[in-house]
């Protein structure tokens, strides 16, 4: 109980639940625009382009996602807004990304995607569609505290020849701009996001990573513990606020 | 912002400026035109070109062109050219119609290399051609990567 | 992934005589040819250069694409819904590679 104490007060430190703005709040009216309209989100392509691979049967066992998940529309609605999860085979947290390349391997017998890969973004994409407009809902399973904790440790650190953390922008100076950007306060609801600046859809760990690199920072691997127990800090963090996959941001 | 993240910012806007090559030689803004029309006068009008003045990322700008027009078998819209005055081409699109389009009305979405001018010209079944001017600022992007992210290893 | 990732917004049905309004997206990079790449070499051009959309076989709209064209192409225009019938859609990109979807339309 004391631990959890703990949890939650780590979590109610930053903003409270109505206070959160997602990132969409942050930019232009012309990319809110984009992204609401399901025929000119460039991330729609991501989205479709999974719901071809959820039908493709792979690896050894020739079989598809849908041989044992069915119709994502039903199957995997909500799985997005819950992730990170603890995983009974690894015995850590999971993510999404981790979640469809341990299915690849273990139950399909398929090799893995690599990172960033079009097809692990594009699964990625069209599960966390399914998830669109409900609120993130982290899971209360205790196995997840110290992983949370050390995600907000390593949020708060400071990193890299700036020597600044992630907090000392998307918190203390969120709303404000950097370069022709406002800053976000970092709730990373819609990702695969589509980023202009990419011309490309890309994961939450690319966008870390980009952030590590700004600041001159050393970036963590992809798929590394600590992408990993940031992104559930983050996730925790961003409680409440809804799936909007695919966002787009500039 | 303290003196440490405007060292940042402003590292981030120079390497920003260096990965840009330098513009080859290409004909002026009027002289891309005067190409497209094959020399025929240009006047300003009947045409809206819609484009946002500011725009947060030159990687994907929404235009929209709307052309007045009775879209008839004897008077319509033929072609509509948006060309720029600052990237590395001036020609960015030329949209091809014809009397079943209904309307003259068409979107794309383009890429800014720099705070420009930029010109949509509508050629009309007539012979004559139309323009719309727009002035467009493009701010820096915050963040920008190398050409090296966007690949990770197999995990 | 084999098939071109594509998307296409045509009306199911639309009353004879209607304008209607069509988007098409496709993957595509549109790389440049104006970008160096890691090793300090000009990366090629690789762009779809043609766009063309045939209802019921005649042409109706065309457009010529060059590198200013963002990424993944977005290129809405209109029509006007003359018979029931299909709206084939073409893009062919500077190797000469075609990526063709086409949509069906009931006017009434």
């Amino acid at each position: 109980m004391k631990r959890l104490c703990v949890v939650l007060a780590l979590l109610s430190s930053g903003a409270v639940a109505s206070d959160k703005r997602s990132g969409v709040e942050y930019v232009s009216p012309e990319t809110r625009a984009l992204q609401a309209d399901d025929f000119a989100n460039p991330g729609m392509l991501w989205v479709g382009g999974g719901e071809a691979l959820w039908n493709e049967a792979v690896g050894q066992t020739k079989k598809s996602c849908a041989s044992c998940h069915q119709d994502a529309k039903q199957t995997m609605k909500g799985v997005a807004a819950r992730y990170p999860v603890f995983d009974e085979v690894r015995k850590r947290p999971i993510d999404l990304q981790g979640r469809i390349n341990q299915c690849r391997v273990r139950r399909q017998k398929a090799a893995a995607f690599a990172f960033e890969s079009e097809a692990l973004l594009s699964l990625s994409a069209y599960i966390a569609h399914q998830s669109r407009g409900m609120p993130v809902t982290p899971p209360r399973d205790e196995r997840l505290w110290s992983y949370i904790e050390n995600g907000k440790e390593l949020y708060f650190r400071r990193i890299g020849q700036i020597d600044i953390n992630c907090a000392s922008c998307h918190d203390a100076r969120a709303g404000q701009r950097l370069s022709g950007n406002l800053i976000p306060e970092a709730h990373p609801t819609g990702y695969p996001i589509y980023r202009l600046e990419w011309q490309s859809a890309g994961s939450l760990q690319r966008r870390m990573r980009g952030c590590m690199t700004g600041v001159r920072a050393e970036p963590y691997a992809y798929g590394s513990p600590e992408m990993i127990n940031l992104e559930l800090y983050l996730m925790n963090r961003a409680a409440g606020l809804p799936i909007e996959t695919p966002a787009v941001r500039p | 912002m303290n003196r440490r993240e405007f060292v940042a910012c402003v590292g981030g806007v120079l390497s920003f400026v260096a990965i840009r090559p330098a513009l080859a030689a290409r004909p002026t803004l009027l002289e891309a035109v005067n190409t497209f029309t094959g020399g025929v006068e240009v006047r300003a009008g009947r045409v809206a070109f819609d484009i946002p003045p500011l725009v947060e990322n030159g990687n994907s700008v929404g235009v929209m062109i709307d052309v007045e027009s009775p879209v008839t078998a004897e008077d319509h819209v033929k072609r509509i050219a948006i060309i720029n005055e600052k990237n590395p081409q001036a020609d960015m699109i030329v949209f091809h119609l014809s009397p079943q389009s209904g309307r003259a009305h068409v979107s794309t979405r383009l890429r800014l290399a720099d705070s420009q001018t930029l010109m949509a010209v509508a050629e009309m079944s007539d012979g004559t051609y139309w323009s719309a001017a727009a002035d467009v600022i493009v701010t820096l992007a915050a963040c920008v990567e190398g050409v090296s992210e966007g690949g990770g290893g197999v995990p | 992934m084999a098939a071109p990732r594509i998307m296409v917004n045509v009306p199911k049905t639309a009353a004879r005589g209607e304008i209607v309004e069509i988007k098409t997206l496709i993957a595509h990079k549109m790389e440049t040819g104006h970008r160096m790449g890691l090793n300090g070499q000009r990366i090629p051009r690789d762009i779809i250069n043609r766009f063309e959309c045939t209802y019921n076989g005649a042409l109706v709209f065309a457009a010529d694409l060059f590198p200013a064209v963002s990424a993944n192409p977005f290129i809405a225009f209109t029509t006007v819904a003359v018979a029931s019938g299909t709206l084939k859609f073409r893009w062919v990109d500077d190797h000469g590679k075609v990526s063709t979807t086409s949509a069906k339309i009931t006017v009434t």
